[in-house]
């Protein structure tokens, strides 16, 4: 299992919690297990998110992997100008 | 993909300032901008724009119109395709009106004809009947329970019960117990900020040239961030393949986030392919700031607490920011930037995105940061002048680090904040004498960056030369940082090597040159595009020799026998190979595809003296630096001119610009004569003090570098202002006439 971190105005769609417990091996796991297991994130999370692993910000990488060591953020999707 | 273990690599091209690829060109009048495109039979498109700031439209006859000479086709918003998604929807519904025209300039009816003039008597002959709305523009009005609804029904699952209909997002960021935080405080200060709207401030309005055939095939040049996005965009609205669709980025007169989107694009396509034949369309400055994205203005509360030594002991703040008739989330990019600089127990930020009768923003520059960390920054000082405490001191009590728990969630890895701070209080500014009514503010800035989406091609050409093939428009310098990049790995001069920016059919997918991104990503993909050539050279030349491939490596430009039973051979450059390239296997080739990710997050610190004239309230910048951690600067001359550039913009929003909406809706300076951009003359040097902090992230430790030198200077004036007449503004910009009114109490 690893632990996932939402943002605060996620928490009210997530059961209350601003931190959960999920099985995944990749962000692509992350991103099914999350719109599944909460199904009132999946809008937020069809309309774009980024995840940050140690730090480090993805938007799309889907493939990469994960494990119970990694800090998980998930965060709105980046822009730039 | 990471930092080179070769971390002692003394770079021969990287970091030199070579000359610009395309000065010449540029001043010369040579380069090829949108509207300098034409074509044989070409139209003239030209936009109606809604006088009102909200109304419905009940009725458009453009019967009249299209009986004239020379009117080619009128096109309104049934002409375009319906996409399925919300975000290609309502950049439909922002290019040409729906049912309602949302702000004063929204498009609402477009015109093809055989002359501009012609196109221009059309507009009159197009007769649209309106039934005027109430309207709101401000943020803090739309919020309220009674303001008109700009769109109803477009609030998502986020938003709290209780809200006006206008407010369509809400985001919420933070961890710990900001309250319990604030009950450890000697000192809470709480205060209120506006900013304005401002403009990107490009000099090249929006220009293209559309053509469709009767088969449905599509040709457009453009001046835009993202030929790519183009691409999707049109395809999306015109209802066609994208493969059918060739987009060809033209030279481009800055952007600045502002040219991220589309706006008459779609119409010209949708206009030659009502008519057959092609159509240019060249917007005015007065459309441009009528009816393209600015930034968001905002509305922002903010409080602290801090210990008499300068501990601050909780952040908060809560964001509004107006984007304009549609949905925008750029108001968690503040509430995300806020309080990034600081390594706090205890912070919340949360932000409402709210709709209102103003054109539709776009991207500017880290967009939501600079409103945000003015506002922050502002108070910081303030707390620092009531204890008398040395403001660089504070923020390097206070300074995140490598393990500080961001504001915004993740944890930090290496950062380079607390080393642009202590190079920022150490040098000889900081400590420079000041005179009568003179004051200097220092403030930080951040931004996140990112990589994306990026395709490189390397070509090898017979004569040795490289040429360099990617599918970023040039804004900031691009392309001679990805030559430098590309004629370091390969070992040749940098004269050897040119870029072309290209069109949409000669690579994959890239993302819009945003985001800090290109020299980081499209960089990377030169380099192992790089790599993908001397591999093949070292395989060829390898076999020439009779070696093993591992027995061959490549040293300073040139193939040479590696290890001691590789026996002895003459080192072969890339021109000798290059030379028998028919003769041993064909063209040499690299090429790489990557949606880059280890941007890495960007700080910068601003040093600002100013002087407050007591009789007009005018404000001047005596001096100004910046400090930034830029990674490893590719092209020095480049990466100042970024920071130069950000600094002067956000001087700008601090100091003179704003959109200014009247009683009546209705924009009231839609031209640089009433929107005040700093120009030359305002200004000081603006001096810069680059920190090669490398990227772990990239293999030569490149950082993005064009957004963050925008988010300090608000603050920084402010504080500068503050300082030197003792009085703090808390709406920009700080004008002559606020700070004057403020001077006399």
């Amino acid at each position: 299992m690893i632990r996932v971190k939402l943002w605060g105005s996620l928490r009210s769609l997530a059961d209350d919690q601003d931190e959960v417990e999920i099985d995944a091996r990749t962000l692509k796991d992350v991103r099914d297990a999350l719109s599944s297991r909460f199904p009132r994130l999946k809008p937020q999370i069809d309309r774009g998110v980024s995840f940050a692993v140690d730090g480090l910000i993805y938007r799309d990488d889907w493939l990469l992997d994960v494990t119970k060591a990694n800090e998980i953020v998930m965060m709105p999707r980046m822009v730039g100008g | 993909m990471a930092f080179d273990a070769a971390k002692d690599r003394q770079f021969k091209v990287v970091g030199t300032r070579p000359r610009r690829p395309d000065g010449i060109d540029k001043v010369t009048g040579k380069a090829q901008y949108g509207a300098d495109m034409s074509a044989p039979g070409m139209l003239h498109g030209l936009v109606l724009r809604s006088p009102h700031p909200h109304a419905r439209i009940v009725g458009i006859d453009a019967s009249a119109a299209l009986d004239m000479a020379g009117v080619k086709a009128v096109v309104t918003n049934a002409d375009l395709a319906e996409p399925e998604d919300d975000f290609y929807r309502d950049i439909k519904d922002n290019v040409l009106a729906r049912d309602k025209a949302l702000y004063d300039g929204h498009a609402v009816a477009a015109v093809a004809a055989t002359s501009l003039e012609i196109a221009l008597a059309a507009l009159d002959r197009i007769e649209v009947e309106y039934e005027v709305l109430p309207h709101v523009t401000d943020v803090d009005a739309a919020m309220a329970p009674d303001a008109p609804v700009v769109q109803p029904g477009r609030a998502d699952e986020t938003v709290p019960s209780g809200h006006s209909e206008n407010v369509t997002g809400y985001w919420q960021f933070g961890h710990g117990d900001p309250e319990g935080g604030f009950a450890k405080a000697d000192k809470i200060v709480e205060r209120s900020f506006k900013t304005a709207a401002t403009h990107q401030g490009y000099i090249e309005p929006h220009a293209c040239l559309g053509s469709m055939t009767s088969d449905g095939k599509g040709e457009l040049w453009c001046c835009t961030q993202g030929q790519y996005m183009v691409r999707s965009t049109c395809a999306a609205l015109l209802g066609m393949d994208a493969s059918q669709l060739r987009v060809t980025a033209s030279e481009i007169g800055g952007g600045f986030g502002g040219k991220t989107t589309t706006f008459i694009e779609p119409v010209a396509l949708a206009l030659s392919r009502k008519c057959g034949r092609p159509v240019k369309m060249v917007m005015s400055r007065e459309e441009v700031f009528r009816a393209t994205g600015p930034t968001a203005s905002s509305s922002i509360d903010v409080k602290i607490g801090m210990t008499s030594d300068g501990k601050v002991t909780a952040g908060a703040a809560t964001l509004r920011y107006q984007g304009g008739a549609f949905p925008s989330e750029t108001v968690l990019f503040g509430a995300q930037s806020a309080f990034a600089a600081y390594d706090l127990e205890a912070v919340r930020t949360e932000g409402f995105s709210v709709l209102t009768n103003r054109p539709k923003e776009a991207a500017y520059r880290a967009p939501g940061a600079p409103m945000a960390v003015y506002a922050v920054e502002s108070v910081v000082d303030e707390l620092c002048q009531h204890f008398g405490l040395d403001p660089f001191e504070v923020r390097l009590k206070n300074a995140a680090r490598k393990g500080t728990l961001s504001s915004y969630g993740p944890t930090f890895d290496e950062i380079g904040l607390v080393a642009t701070l202590e190079a920022a209080q150490a040098h000889a500014h900081y400590s420079a004498p000041l005179g009568p009514n003179q004051g200097r503010g220092i403030s930080c800035g951040f931004w996140f960056n990112f990589g994306g989406n990026t395709c490189v091609s390397l070509n090898v050409n017979d004569d040795g030369t490289v040429g360099v093939t990617e599918g970023n428009p040039d804004i900031g310098g691009s392309r001679a940082s990805i030559s430098m990049m590309a004629a370091e790995e390969l070992g040749i001069p940098y004269e050897k090597v040119r870029t072309v920016v290209t069109d949409t059919n000669s690579l994959g997918f890239n993302d819009v040159t945003d985001g800090s991104r290109v020299t980081f990503a499209v960089g990377l993909a030169t380099i192992n595009a790089a790599r993908a050539a001397k591999a093949e050279m070292c395989r060829r030349v390898a076999k020439l020799w009779g070696l093993e491939e591992d027995a061959v490596k490549w040293e300073n430009g040139a193939v040479v026998p590696a290890g001691p039973n590789a026996g002895k051979h003459e080192s072969m450059s890339l021109a000798e190979i290059a030379a028998i390239a028919d003769q041993t296997g064909g063209p040499i080739a690299g090429h790489h595809e990557t949606n880059a990710d280890g941007a890495g997050v960007s700080f910068g610190v601003h040093i600002c003296d100013a002087e407050v004239d007591p009789e007009t309230g005018a404000t001047k910048v005596l001096r100004y630096t910046v400090f930034q951690d830029a990674g490893k600067a590719v092209h020095p001359d480049y990466v100042e001119g970024q920071m130069q550039g950000g600094a002067v913009q956000g001087i700008g929003w601090a100091l003179n610009e704003e959109y200014i909406y009247g009683d009546d809706g209705k924009l009231q300076n839609p031209g640089f004569l009433d929107y005040r951009v700093p120009v030359a003359s305002d200004l000081p040097p603006i001096d810069t003090v680059i920190l090669e902090i490398p990227n772990p992230g990239h293999p030569y430790g490149v950082r993005g570098v064009g957004e963050t030198s925008i988010v300090p200077p608000l603050a920084a004036l402010s504080n500068a202002i503050s300082r030197a007449a003792g009085i703090r503004l808390a709406e920009l910009p700080m004008s002559p006439p606020r700070i004057r009114a403020a001077l006399r109490g």
